[in-house]
């Protein structure tokens, strides 16, 4: 077949492809409803609330592989963070700008164990439309994101366990939601050795 | 001189947006997972579809809502308001309808590109498989919901080796309107 000049974009292998600036929005909406069905049918797959929250995790995860690719060959020359801190900043920086327009409300890091760090968003984008049934207990939709930072993480040598819990907070109907970072104890040790 | 704005633009500048890369991720993500629960690949087509259907449902609403656009007329102009406006209200891109039977009751809705195939290639596994198919059952829910029974389905697909994405469109039958409960109820 012969490759038309005007649309050869389309014909090219996707590695190929100018890989775009990343500019390009769709509806909230379209979103919305999309995140909607796939938490619907992930209960369809599974027998309760953890495990729809891992279902959710490990869909969230190959979006994470990804997003890490794609982020360090745009935004940074194709190198990528070596040292704890810079993978999380780069995180609650560059990817949460990516995904959802903004950088995260915080990081903080807990005050009681060594190798645990928090990402805290007031009003994550997936719980936006979402309410939570009464007999789901703590359920917590942002699992999804949970997956997209583990797979970040993962993928850039950090392996960690990362969950998503709801955080009341003073004042305000509906609480935040915190992401728990739990690192591997190897990568706590191998930061250590790096020095500061 | 700015060009002349197009239906769909205004309805397009009105709503909340997200980046479209975490809609082409999550996209694949739900594909990805049908793929591997589901292993074959009729299933995941006619997953893909349901979803759509449940999502156009759900989504004609807010269309109607915000779209800002007048009763239709006929189908013909329904189809035009689909790839003028409803795409691009909810996706950000524009189609085209062209090749109309004589009845005006099928056509084909055209599109160049879609967000939904950012990234994507198909593997060898996967030949079979239309991606896209959740677009098919969100227009076909979408106009169920305004009375119009309809069948939708792809006919052609980049990911495949086309020059285009084109969804044939069928109008099956008007639906007489009937009021979800009776007045003595």
């Amino acid at each position: 077949m012969l490759i038309g000049s005007g649309r050869s974009k389309q014909f090219l292998n996707v590695v190929d492809r100018p890989i775009g600036k990343g500019k390009n929005e769709v509806s909230l909406s379209a979103f919305a409803f999309l995140f909607s069905e796939l938490v619907q049918y992930c209960q369809t797959r599974v027998d309760n609330v953890a495990e729809l929250e891992r279902k959710l995790e490990s869909s969230g995860f190959g979006i994470g592989l990804r997003m890490l690719e794609l982020l360090c060959h745009r935004e940074k020359g194709n190198r990528r963070e070596t040292r704890l801190l810079g993978i999380l900043s780069f995180v609650h920086s560059t990817v949460w700008k990516a995904l959802f327009g903004k950088v995260a409300d915080s990081l903080e890091k807990s005050t009681e164990h060594e190798d645990e760090y928090m990402i805290s968003e007031k009003e994550l984008l997936v719980n936006r439309f979402i309410s939570v049934p009464k007999d789901m207990g703590a359920f917590n939709c942002g699992a999804f994101v949970a997956g997209i930072v583990q797979g970040v993480l993962e993928s850039a040598g950090f392996p960690a366990r990362v969950t998503a819990h709801f955080v009341p907070v003073e004042g305000q109907p509906r609480p935040r939601t915190t992401l728990l970072i739990k690192f591997s104890e190897e990568v706590v040790e191998r930061d250590r050795q790096l020095g500061g | 001189m700015a060009p002349p704005a197009r239906p769909g633009d205004a309805a397009y500048a009105n709503i909340e947006k997200v980046n479209a890369e975490l809609f082409t991720l999550t996209y694949g993500a739900v594909v990805r997972q049908l793929l591997t629960d589901l292993e074959d690949i009729n299933e995941v087509n006619k997953q893909l579809d349901t979803m759509g259907y449940n999502i156009g449902i759900r989504l004609i609403d807010e269309f109607l809502a915000k779209a800002n656009i007048s009763r239709c007329t006929d189908f013909k102009e329904t189809a035009d308001v689909i790839a003028k406006v409803g795409l691009k209200m909810f996706l950000g891109v524009t189609g085209t309808v062209a090749n109309w039977n004589q009845d005006n009751t099928e056509c084909s809705l055209i599109l160049d590109d879609n967000p939904l195939v950012d990234f994507v290639e198909l593997p060898e596994t996967c030949q079979g498989l239309l991606y896209c198919n959740i677009l098919c059952g969100v227009i076909r829910g979408a106009l169920e919901m305004v009375s119009m029974k309809t069948e939708a389905r792809f006919v052609r697909d980049v990911l495949r080796g086309d020059e285009a994405y084109e969804i044939r469109l069928k109008l099956l039958e008007h639906l007489p309107e009937v009021l979800p409960y009776k007045d003595d109820d």
